[in-house]
């Protein structure tokens, strides 16, 4: 018996999601008096998972997994599953973590649960508590089968320290690595990217025009932030798809949400709603953002971006 | 090319959520239910397909006589044929192995799906579908090309894309990206005229099972006033000694 955590990696670099996967896997094994195994893909320094709670890391490195592929990675996951004898296997809700999570629920017959919010209710039977409708309501669903998947909210559990002592062991299994190869990879090294980030700055149609993202860029990097942005400002090809958030574009769940020149529409909110903290920038006061957020300025984004950009760098040198 | 669109039939964007029977049931009280918007991208791809490639597209939905409207209005889109198997879906698994069996007996070649339904966000059904029947899966699908019996996709990823090589039988979780927004189309009288003598086929559920159920609903408790300033000293003082967020 075991709590099995898939822990992902970026150039031999866990996440931080991966760490508090780890943190959350060992709530759950205290939960079922039994302990964490770690499975890592061509990650260094596996054993400093022991600091959040694992006990063992499968470790795997191979070169033909340098880049992502979901059939492999689910094959590794389901097979150090059945060699661990996991009652539960922890995922987290990166983009690759929900391409894995389906793939691997069928190979191991369990049922699966995404964007979990806290440890389980219960263990037996094994409820979860995870949010649905776009983050405007939460579900409490049963598992009921005997291994399960439970998928992570980001920021939900947080990095728990421990210090277990884990212990490493090479895994090779058998893998089964499907018929989709990777052409060409288009990745921006340099950004942080909105999934990683802790904290996200984003403009809306208030903004006027592209020509005025540069205090929006420098205000990011003040913060050391991601970008983002509503809807329509990626609808007019203003910026990039990828920045797109909010119900249709990608979810955001930092620990900082700044939104800049945005009105707070149902479908924007419900996309952000789970950062911690919100913080909204708008000429009207009326502006239903006011309503999601908790801390707001009621003025001019072309006079407030470039003041608080000022006072953030008085602040950052004082707190360097 | 033979296509399946899987259409999940949710409510608007704009809906109250609320529920009822104690908060077990979603209350579809003056909700309005749409085409779920990933899936839109992924029926007016399948329409290119026809058009420029001469793709036979049918639609399916797994659900009460209640999605058929829904169901209509893909087919007043374009689809040639719609598909109901007959059931209350509660669970992702359970609806892919409905759809699993659809896209077996109907000998498709392309699965498309959405990246995750704005209901239940559980981002299952396609990965579920993929696996079950032995087809290729590609997530988080962006941009689709298919030559023959090969198929190349743009796949959105954290921190950007990348570039996929596959072949057919292939299942896709698409979102926007697939077509723009500017694509989409609103069914005209035409399509809606058609529509009505289209075949819309019932049948009934295989092997129902629930991996999981769903106990009781929540709603977030209330969220406090927010905190209003008039200039940016206070908000960097409150978002480092307060919100601890800086
Ligand atoms: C099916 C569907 C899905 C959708 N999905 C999404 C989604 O995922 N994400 C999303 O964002 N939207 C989504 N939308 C669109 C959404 O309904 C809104 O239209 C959109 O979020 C509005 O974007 P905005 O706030 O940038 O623009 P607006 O609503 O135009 O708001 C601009 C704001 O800027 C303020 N402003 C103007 N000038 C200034 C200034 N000088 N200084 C400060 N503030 C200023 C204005 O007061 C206003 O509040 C969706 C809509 C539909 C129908
Ligand atoms: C508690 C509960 C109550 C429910 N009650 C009802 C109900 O009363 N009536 C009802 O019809 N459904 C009901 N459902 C089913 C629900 O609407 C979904 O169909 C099912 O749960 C799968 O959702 P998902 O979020 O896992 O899908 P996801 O995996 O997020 O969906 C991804 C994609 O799979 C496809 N897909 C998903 N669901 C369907 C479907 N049903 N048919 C065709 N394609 C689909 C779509 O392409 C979609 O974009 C209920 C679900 C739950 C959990």
């Amino acid at each position: 018996m075991s709590v099995l955590v898939y822990t992902e990696s970026d150039g031999g670099k866990f996440k931080k999601i991966a760490q508090e996967a780890v943190s959350y896997a060992k709530g759950i094994a205290d939960m079922l008096g039994t302990n964490v195994t770690a499975v890592a893909i061509n990650a260094e320094n596996v054993s400093e998972l022991g600091a959040f709670g694992a006990s063992k890391v499968l470790e795997l490195s191979n070169d033909s997994l340098k880049n992502f592929n979901a059939e492999a990675y689910a094959s590794i996951v389901a097979e150090a599953a059945k060699k661990e004898n996991a009652q539960v296997v922890v995922l987290t809700s990166s983009i690759n973590s929900k391409f894995i999570a389906p793939l691997l629920a069928v190979k191991l017959d369990a049922g699966y649960v995404p964007n979990v919010v806290s440890l389980p209710e219960s263990a037996s039977p094994f409820k979860v508590k995870h949010s649905v409708f776009s983050n405007k309501a939460f579900s409490h669903t049963e598992i009921k089968t005997d291994t399960k998947i439970v998928g992570l909210a980001k920021n939900a559990f947080g990095v728990k320290e421990h210090n277990t002592t884990a212990t490493t062991e090479a895994f090779s299994p058998e893998i089964s690595s499907g018929n989709v190869e990777v052409v060409s990879v288009d990745k921006a090294t340099d950004k942080i990217t909105i999934a990683d980030a802790e904290i996200v700055v984003s403009g809306g149609r208030g903004l006027k025009g592209p020509e005025n993202w540069g205090m929006i860029e420098e205000l990011a990097s003040v913060l050391g932030a991601a970008t983002a942005c509503s809807k329509p400002v990626s609808d007019m090809g203003w910026r990039p798809h990828s920045e797109h958030v909010g119900q249709t574009g990608k979810p955001v769940a930092s620990n900082l949400y700044i939104a800049i020149g945005i009105s707070g529409a149902i479908q924007h909110l419900a996309g952000i709603n789970s950062s911690k903290v919100k913080v909204v920038i708008n000429n009207d006061p009326e502006a239903p953002f006011f309503k999601a957020a908790d801390y707001g300025i009621v003025g001019d984004a072309f006079e407030i971006v470039p003041q608080l950009i000022e006072k953030l760098k008085e602040f950052k040198s004082q707190n360097a | 090319m033979k296509i399946l669109v899987c259409i999940s039939h949710v409510p608007d964007t704009t809906s109250k959520i609320n529920f009822t029977e104690g908060d077990t049931k979603f209350d579809t009280n003056g909700v309005q239910f749409v085409i779920n918007p990933n899936d839109e991208f992924g029926l007016t791809r399948a329409m290119w397909f026809k058009e420029k490639q001469g793709a036979t597209v049918h639609v399916a939905n797994v659900g009460g006589p209640e999605t058929e409207p829904t169901l209509r209005k893909a087919l007043a889109i374009g689809a040639d044929e719609a598909i109901r198997i007959n059931t209350v879906a509660t669970d992702g698994y359970s609806v892919a192995k409905q759809l699993a069996n659809v896209a077996k007996e109907g000998g498709y070649d392309l699965v498309i799906g959405g990246r995750e339904s704005i209901d239940y966000n559980g981002g299952m059904v396609p990965g579920m579908i993929a696996q079950l029947t032995g087809a290729n899966f590609i997530n988080t699908c962006i941009g689709l090309e298919v030559e023959g019996n090969n198929a190349t996709a743009v796949r959105e990823m954290d921190g950007g894309k990348e570039t996929l090589k596959t072949t057919l039988p292939l299942v896709i979780g698409g979102q926007k990206g697939l077509v723009e927004e500017s694509d989409l189309r609103i069914p005209n009288m035409r399509g809606i005229m058609q529509a009505r003598s289209k075949p819309l086929h019932v049948k009934e559920a295989v092997d129902i099972s629930n991996e999981t159920a769903s106990i009781q609903f929540e709603k977030p408790a209330p969220k406090g006033a927010v905190k209003l300033v008039d200039n940016v000293e206070d908000l960097v003082n409150l978002l480092h000694n307060e919100a601890k967020a800086i």
